[in-house]
């Protein structure tokens, strides 16, 4: 056998054992895991029958019409590639500036990352009029309008993200598994790399809804700053309490300094997340032209009618609250008070991208019509079961990586 | 272009048989699913889909059904005007359009949208209504302004696409190929004139509100999940006709031609009236011309 | 020796009445084929038919008699019944017919005329046929009458390159009440919400 067919196949038998591992650890665990995952299992049940019935129906299950036609598929999606992207927040410290402590749970942060940008493809999915037809996208087979469609673009940078995403975990944690350490060649280079394809995927995002300049309220250069803001302050909060629940669940240790130091972040993002909101309020109600009317829309409501706008007050308040509990150094330390935050600042961020963003632009529509738009039930089930896949999907691979990564700290540690 | 064929033949054996059976779903026959987008169509595959399509069209509804695929004429480029001072609001426009073009009565889809405007304050789409229904049009203090697919120029919404499955013909028309959409919207989003409308469900079409004169690009029967919009009535104005909007409505007010025929009535139009477009600060440039007779 | 040269004063005796002539026989052609704005002098004929005052050609439908028994109007209105040229609302015949176009300044008989009342009659006297009322109209309506031979005004089918049919302006427009009556709209769209 020459180097590198030995070289080949031993990589095949090494990635063969890691798949039996991985294969067992997802099929064995405590109560506490066994009961998520049947939970999530029940609630994917759920979002697959609902599914089945817009797929056989067509979109008119869902509350979509020509007037307003995206809306929560469409916000989840734009929200859930800000949590895909906010995963750099921490890769950046760990490898840029080598700081061993967030070094340990950037791999968190890739998985969160993965799962966010499947859930996303997944609400893109289940939002098209024929999902048997996205074989279209696939440059050379379909025919992908790039650089005319940004959401050609999106479909390209999500996908790299995700492969890139996949890569690095999977060498990664392959790797570690077999006691050696990543191929510094191929790894480090896709790490930094992922810097700005993180940063890439929520700016192509922004820029989706930036190129329309048939909806004046997304067509305003401060959305893709905008988008990047309010990334950087949802995708680390989930992170941020997700590394406590780890914390407490196994025996992945994450030092108190590693999480403070992503809150310090993410109060920096927070504040300009709120200075972007600031300076977008200033230029629609001063300025008072027609195009006032959708932000008017949003926290006001028209003529009467108003169903999103006690949630954007909800929005804004808890964004506000979550930023001076994570400006102030006492109470960013606290676990409690942390806490809170960071549900405050989800939350914030979820309704304003989720909700706001989309439903917004599109009321009044293009013809100055007002269709007040709240998703079905079909609709709720349908997400509530790709909510339920990412985190099934997030769990199994957490799993995977915890005994891997603690080996591989006890080892660090006693060498 | 051979090697994407070519790599479609691999993937077709290999996964055609799989998704059918995996979806269970009747649509996916081997000419439906994996034709190719309409402007890289061979001839060959063009006129077996277009005879195929014939074919299950006339089964369906009972009676001969011609898809055409008349290309553009030379030297043509259509334009539309718009006599917003003599348009009554009566919508004869509106369901002449639906029935020429085989629009889904239930869900039910209108290409043609009259909005019914304030004399007091013009062209203003925050105080238009759509859904006036007194007894009878005109109504005091009001104008009408109907709206279809402008027909730009510069389109939005072909820029958006992701798929290419929608694009700007020769002789000016932004068509559709409807088996090559993916449904996601992105269209309707980026057209600033709220044209494009989309098949939420699957369409509702009787046996004898179909039109059997059909175009592959104009009014053949569309399918759930795909979007869909004003053609100009391609099937007729490749032929020489008017538009069925222009020719049903009662007071003459709709107007279409060729803008490079000097004879012609639009240029005749531009030349002695004054028009204006919708939005024109957006770039589209509408060949779709409003002016005061 | 013949005499071959030929006398060159007796060419011109021989030409000079021939473009005279000449003159003459082409000069009915020109006024013919010129366009309707240079209008013929005034000219009287039993039948308004011999004098085609416009030369441009409308294919348009019958014009739409409300009463077509009534026509032809000189089976009553004859040498038996002399026309009353005196201005007054109508009682005795065709007091139906309220005028509501001008009635301040106009009345039946500066359209209809006195003598001859299976024709209409132009501001100068000219006859002409109700096939042709467009002419009529076309007096005081002058841009909506360009605008309608170029097809702009008003209804008109046919191919957009190719022939065409046009409508009276008394198709849409009643003579003695032109104004477009309001007429019942088809129904309004569906709202979104009521899509299901």
């Amino acid at each position: 056998m020459t180097n590198k067919q030995s070289y080949l196949s031993e990589a095949i038998q090494g990635f063969g054992k890691f798949t039996v591992f991985s294969v067992r650890e997802i099929l064995s665990g405590s109560r506490v895991f066994w009961s998520l995952v049947i939970g999530l299992s029940i609630c994917i049940g759920l979002g697959l029958v609902a599914y089945m019935k817009q797929f056989d129906d067509g979109l008119i299950t869902t509350a979509l019409r020509d007037q307003m036609s995206w809306g929560f598929y469409i916000g989840n999606f734009t929200f859930l590639v800000g949590v895909a992207a906010a995963a750099v927040l921490l890769v950046i410290p760990a490898y840029v500036y080598n700081w061993k402590p967030i070094k340990e749970v950037v791999i968190l942060g890739e998985i969160l990352a993965i799962s966010a940008i499947i859930m996303s493809m997944l609400f893109v999915l289940v939002d098209v009029g024929r999902p048997d037809r996205v074989w279209h996208l696939i440059p050379g087979i379909g025919r992908l309008n790039v650089p005319s469609s940004m959401l050609g673009w999106d479909v390209l940078v999500l996908n790299g993200y995700l492969l890139s995403n996949l890569a690095i975990v999977t060498s990664l944690l392959v790797n570690l598994f077999l006691g050696k350490e990543p191929n510094k060649k191929i790894f480090y280079p896709l790490v930094l790399l992922s810097i700005p394809a993180a940063i890439g995927i929520h700016t192509v995002t922004a820029f989706l809804y930036n190129g329309f300049p048939a909806r004046p309220f997304w067509n305003a250069a401060i959305l893709a700053p905008r988008f990047l803001a309010s990334a950087f302050c949802s995708g680390p909060a989930l992170l941020l309490m997700l590394m406590q629940l780890l914390r407490r669940f196994t025996d992945f240790e994450i030092k108190d300094s590693a999480i403070w130091k992503v809150a310090e972040l993410m109060a920096y993002a927070m504040f300009l997340n709120l200075f972007l909101l600031g300076a977008e309020v200033f230029k629609e109600y001063y300025s008072a032209t027609e195009h006032l009317i959708h932000m008017k829309y949003m926290f006001q409501g028209i003529d009467g009618h108003r169903a999103i706008a006690p949630w954007m007050w909800l929005s804004v308040v808890s964004s506000t609250i979550a930023f001076l509990l994570f400006l102030i150094p006492r109470t960013r330390t606290h676990p409690v008070t942390l806490n809170i935050g960071c549900i405050l600042i989800f939350i914030g961020v979820y309704l304003e991208k989720g909700m706001g963003l989309v439903i917004s632009g599109m009321t009044p529509d293009t013809l100055g019509e007002i269709y007040e738009y709240l998703p079905t039930w079909n609709e709720l089930f349908v997400a509530q079961g790709i909510f339920a896949i990412g985190s099934l999907v997030f769990i199994f691979l957490v799993k995977v990586a915890t005994p891997i990564m603690l080996e591989y700290n006890s080892r660090e540690s006693a060498d | 272009m051979n090697e994407a064929i070519s790599r479609r033949k691999f993937i077709c054996i290999a996964a055609g048989c799989a998704a059918a059976v995996a979806t269970g779903c009747s649509d996916l026959t081997h000419t439906s699913w994996f034709r190719n987008n309409f402007r890289d169509m061979s001839p060959e595959e063009l006129s077996s889909i277009i005879a195929d399509l014939e074919k299950k069209h006339s089964a369906t509804f009972g009676k001969t059904v011609t898809v055409g695929n008349e290309p553009p004429l030379p030297g043509v480029h259509f334009a539309y005007a718009l006599d917003i001072s003599r348009c009554v609001g009566c919508r004869r426009c509106v369901h002449g359009c639906v029935e020429e073009n085989n629009q889904s009565r239930d869900p039910e889809i209108q290409w043609i949208r009259v909005l019914e405007m304030d004399q007091e304050k013009g062209i203003d789409f925050h105080h238009a209504n759509p859904y006036y229904d007194p007894e009878l049009v005109p109504q005091e203090g009001h104008f009408y302004l109907p709206v279809a697919c402008q027909q730009c120029k510069n389109p939005a919404c072909v820029k958006s696409c992701p798929v290419g499955a929608t694009w700007r013909e020769d002789d000016g028309i932004t068509v559709i190929d409807y088996d090559w959409c993916l449904g996601c919207r992105c269209c309707l989003s980026a057209c600033p004139y709220g044209a494009r409308r989309f098949n939420w469900g699957e369409p509702g079409l009787s046996v004898e509100q179909m039109n059997p004169k059909t175009h592959y690009l104009g009014n053949r029967p569309r399918m759930k999940g795909v979007a869909e919009k004003c053609t100009f009535c391609i099937q007729r104005v490749r032929n020489g006709q008017y538009p069925k909007c222009v020719e049903i409505c009662p007071t003459g007010s709709r107007k279409f031609g060729n803008l490079l025929d000097p004879e012609s009535e639009i240029r005749y139009i531009l030349k002695n009236k004054r028009v204006v477009v919708l939005k024109n600060e957006l770039n589209t440039d509408p060949q779709f011309f409003y002016f005061f007779g | 020796m013949t005499q071959r040269r030929q006398n060159p004063r007796g060419v011109f005796h021989f030409v000079i009445p021939l473009i005279i002539l000449l003159g003459m026989a082409a000069s009915p052609v020109a006024v013919l084929s010129a366009s309707d704005e240079h209008d013929p002098p005034p000219q009287r004929a039993s039948r308004a038919a011999d004098i085609p005052v416009d030369s441009l050609v409308f294919e348009t439908p019958p014009p739409p008699f409300r009463d077509p028994d009534l026509f032809p109007c000189s089976e009553c209105h004859n040498e038996d019944q002399p026309p009353n040229p005196e201005r007054r609302i109508l009682e005795e015949m065709h007091e139906e017919i309220v005028l509501r176009h001008d009635e301040e300044h106009r009345w039946c008989l500066d359209c209809h005329d006195a003598e001859n009342r299976d024709n209409l009659r132009l501001a100068n006297g000219t006859l002409i046929p109700f096939e042709k009322s467009y002419q009529l109209c076309g007096q005081c309506h002058g841009n909506k009458y360009r605008d309608w031979r170029a097809g702009v005004h008003g209804r008109r089918s046919g191919d957009w390159n190719g022939d065409k049919q046009y409508l009276l302006c008394v198709h849409c427009h009643y003579s003695h009440e032109p104004r477009f009556q309001p007429i019942a709209p088809k129904p309004a769209p569906l709202p979104p919400g009521e899509i299901k």
